[in-house]
């Protein structure tokens, strides 16, 4: 049982796809400006790399190897289109706002690589949790950043007025920065930066070290 | 030739793939390392996105979108909701293709590009690109352009940031920023400065 919950919950902040193995990140930051399009999006893609885990587990003893990856991609993409159709026919405001980010789920190495990595060698129980884990180590990532986006980029949270902008006649001057697309690369560069002040082992390697200096400012110059 | 001319440079500098849409992010932080490998790369993906973007762009106009199959007798019936699917079937048929090609006429080619090809398959700049031309409703010739145009922008940010990363690992990083995070932070940096081509129209 313990390992059913190691694969929930090391995935969210021990071994997260985003900070540590760089997963996923394509679709992810783009739909980080606006907090209700983030949760629509962490859902669906959550759901898509749990089922997908499962359905590949199920068959991974009659997958051949050489075309292991084409049924992966099939079952992700079919996976795909029954969320795009869905958000089409209840959410058709939202998913007109994600546009092509719901397509390129499919694309998202997040779910390839838990299909390839976790699900061809393990039942298909614990694949099915440790999609549900991957897909929510995803979604802190992705709320935490969409958050602060939405929070200090436009003083609302979901819509509702957190910090009343001065051009409302409150005192809040927006930042503007926050809504466009480079603020989402700074928000994630600290969130890493966090999680690894926290987690020492997760800090990587310097490829140089840098030597001491040992002269004095006389000799320098 | 104006149109396509505008349309190139604004899919090059102003919808950069990489800085503003953050399509292929993952190869795009992976192998920006070393310059050469980004080269490589990026050529790849110029090529595979000039490919794969018209391609799929006659398959989505004559098979599948409301009322394309009319030259076969069924003018009411729309097969758009299998575009994903087959969009990402043409890209890995195509990477597959190409790659048995280079491999038999262009070794050398082949043996410069052999690691990159397979990686682009599940590269999503290259699904992005066939899912805006969808959206954009591009015709044939604007979406060879647009292929083109934004493959070139992906490989001039990959290369960009190669180069970068080359001279930034012999300064001096704050421990938990190492790595990863400065190249965020960097790359933050980088599509802030192509933002100032976003007033640009011809």
């Amino acid at each position: 049982m313990s390992t059913m919950r190691d694969a929930l919950t090391k995935p969210i902040i021990q071994n997260n796809p985003i900070a540590l193995q760089i997963l996923g990140i394509c679709s992810a930051l783009a739909v980080t400006s606006s907090l209700k399009v983030t949760l629509v999006m962490c859902i669906s893609v959550t759901l898509v790399t749990a089922f997908s885990s499962l359905a590949v587990s199920l068959i991974r003893n009659q997958i051949p190897g050489s075309i292991r990856i084409i049924v992966q991609m099939v079952i992700i993409a079919s996976l795909v289109i029954v969320v795009d159709q869905l958000l089409k026919a209840y959410a058709f405001a939202i998913s007109k706002q994600l546009s092509v980010f719901v397509g390129l789920i499919i694309t998202n190495c997040i779910v390839m690589g838990r299909a390839e990595g976790f699900a061809m060698k393990n039942p298909p129980l614990a694949s099915f949790v440790d999609g549900i884990g991957n897909g929510l180590g995803y979604s802190v990532v992705l709320i935490s950043v969409a958050v602060v986006r939405e929070l200090f980029g436009s003083g609302k949270l979901l819509g509702y007025e957190i910090l009343p902008l001065i051009t409302d006649g409150g005192w809040y001057v927006p930042n503007g920065l926050l809504l466009l697309p480079p603020s989402a690369f700074f928000l994630i560069g600290i969130f890493i930066w966090i999680v690894r002040s926290v987690k020492k082992d997760q800090v990587e390697k310097a490829e140089f070290k840098i030597t001491k200096n040992t002269r004095s400012v006389k000799e320098a110059f | 030739m104006e149109h396509y001319i505008s349309l190139f440079v604004r899919s090059v500098f102003i919808e950069n793939m990489a800085l503003s849409f953050f399509l292929g992010m993952c190869t795009f932080l992976a192998i920006s390392k070393k310059v050469q490998a980004a080269i490589g790369l990026g050529i790849a993906v110029i090529v595979v996105m000039a490919l794969t973007v018209p391609v799929n762009s006659l398959i989505y106009n004559h098979l599948l979108r409301e009322g394309a199959l009319a030259w076969a007798g069924y003018p009411d019936v729309d097969l758009s909701f299998l575009g994903l699917l087959s969009y990402i079937g043409v890209i890995a048929a195509i990477v597959q293709i190409m790659e048995m090609v280079l491999d038999k006429y262009v070794p050398a080619l082949y043996n410069a590009l052999g690691v990159f090809l397979p990686l682009i398959t599940v590269n999503c700049a290259i699904m992005g690109g066939s899912l805006f031309m969808v959206e954009r409703d591009y015709n044939f010739s604007e979406s060879v352009v647009y292929g083109a145009g934004a493959g070139t922008g992906w490989a001039l940010a990959i290369m960009a940031l190669a180069g970068i990363r080359e001279k930034l690992k012999y300064s001096d990083v704050p421990e938990g920023l190492r790595g990863l995070g400065i190249t965020f932070i960097t790359v933050g940096l980088m599509s802030l400065g192509f933002m100032s081509f976003g007033g640009i129209d011809l």
